[in-house]
């Protein structure tokens, strides 16, 4: 159990998608004007990552992996080039499943992620957190853990970070700065800050 | 002719993609600890971007139009795991240390946004040449920004010591904190500042306007 909570802080705060491997950052950074979607869009991740990271185990498991065939009578063969199409296929398809089934059973929620639920299937930090989880090896619980928190800590910077911004909006910044400038300089402070986390 | 150079030119400084299109910073940022590693990240990323824009543009009368993200996904996977393949076969040690990045080019927004906004809409010979623009557009950032963390992080260039360290009895102190992840975000945003002032006409309005009390001005 105590593998499993260290993974989990391990994935959410010292290896933090966002921060530390700069993964999903053009969402990242287009998304945080407003807290509001920034919450939306977090939580959609969130869903999106514990399904996908799991069921791409299973698929580079079962299907992909160097002898995963021996089932179906296939021992020598190595699929595993195939993994990104794979991996990329399954998360396009999931985000479509998703999309369907807010539509159907809760508007209110699909209303309010909009154009940004179509977009995570671009968004890096999925399609990261899938790889990073076939290069680490991890066992099934272990990418459950895994998915569950990157998700959650690339959602926590959203929203930090989207907070900052609103605030920000306020503020009297150089010219050649304003927007796009100062965002990246307030993303180099936070993730100074999430480097605080490396020792636990 | 002109029209082809435009293409090309425009992607470099003028309408750079990371700087002001917003795309595609992910690699940008997480490959350019040292220069090998992001020069083999802009060749890949150059040619995935440039091969892609002309294979959808020769599609794209074909492409059903309510499909077509995941169309371009599987034209860009494939091209990404080419890239990757030949990567592994022929720069192994590399390979290793981009570890996921190549494969995250699938998800590069460059080569989605540029499907998406060029290549639907131009022929193929055009949509190569804007692949191949935005591809070194992309390159001119990614090496500016590994050039500076190698150089002050770890006083060399492409594996060569520049600057004499300390540990091997010379006078410069390696700078830490440019290989750790945040300074990345620094220098870009420093960069950024740079282009704008200089292009004045890339500076983003401000959401509100301050205004300033004189003292003239009755309470």
């Amino acid at each position: 159990m105590e593998a499993y909570a260290s993974l989990f802080v391990k994935a959410a705060f010292v290896e933090n998608l966002a921060l530390a491997f700069f993964l999903g950052m053009c969402t990242f950074l287009a998304v945080s004007k407003r807290v509001e979607t920034a919450v939306g869009l977090g939580v959609a991740v969130v869903v999106i990552q514990v399904i996908t990271v799991p069921v791409n185990h299973l698929i580079f498991k079962y299907l992909l992996s160097d002898g995963a065939l021996a089932w179906a009578g296939l021992p020598d063969v190595d699929l595993s080039f195939l993994g990104l199409v794979s991996y990329i296929g399954v998360i396009a398809a999931l985000v479509q499943i998703l999309e369907m089934t807010l539509d159907r059973f809760f508007p209110k929620l699909y209303n309010a992620l909009g154009i940004f639920l179509p977009l995570i299937t671009v968004n890096c930090a999925i399609l990261g957190g899938t790889l990073f989880m076939v290069e680490r090896q991890y066992n099934l619980p272990e990418s459950v853990v895994y998915g569950i928190g990157s998700g959650a800590g690339w959602a926590i910077a959203l929203i930090a970070l989207a907070g900052i911004r609103e605030k920000l909006k306020y503020s009297d910044v150089p010219n050649g700065l304003q927007g796009l400038g100062i965002a990246f300089i307030i993303v180099g402070l936070m993730s100074l800050s999430f480097m605080g986390f490396s020792g636990i | 002719m002109s029209e082809a150079r435009k293409v090309l030119i425009d992607p470099l400084v003028d309408n750079n993609p990371v700087t002001l299109q917003m795309l595609g910073i992910c690699s940008a940022l997480a490959v350019t600890t040292s220069l090998l590693p992001a020069l083999l990240m802009c060749v890949a990323l150059t040619s995935v971007a440039a091969l892609a824009g002309a294979a959808i543009s020769a599609l794209r009368h074909r492409i059903p139009n309510n499909i077509r993200i995941i169309v371009h996904m599987t034209i860009i996977a494939s091209l990404v795991i080419l890239v990757d393949q030949l990567l592994k076969a022929y720069a192994f040690e590399t390979s290793k240390q981009l570890s996921v990045f190549v494969g995250l080019i699938i998800t590069n927004c460059i080569v989605l946004g540029r499907a998406e906004a060029f290549a639907m809409k131009n022929g193929v010979v055009m949509s190569f040449v804007d692949g191949l623009g935005n591809g070194l557009g992309y390159s001119i950032i990614l090496i500016s920004v590994a050039t500076l963390r190698e150089l002050f992080g770890a006083g060399s260039l492409l594996g060569y010591p520049v600057f004499e360290l300390t540990s091997n009895g010379g006078w410069y102190v390696a700078n830490g904190l440019m290989l750790l992840p945040p300074s990345a975000f620094f220098i870009i945003g420093l960069l950024i500042w740079g282009i704008r002032t200089w292009r004045k006409q890339q500076v983003e309005k401000p959401d509100y306007q301050i205004h300033e009390v004189h003292r003239t001005e009755v309470y």
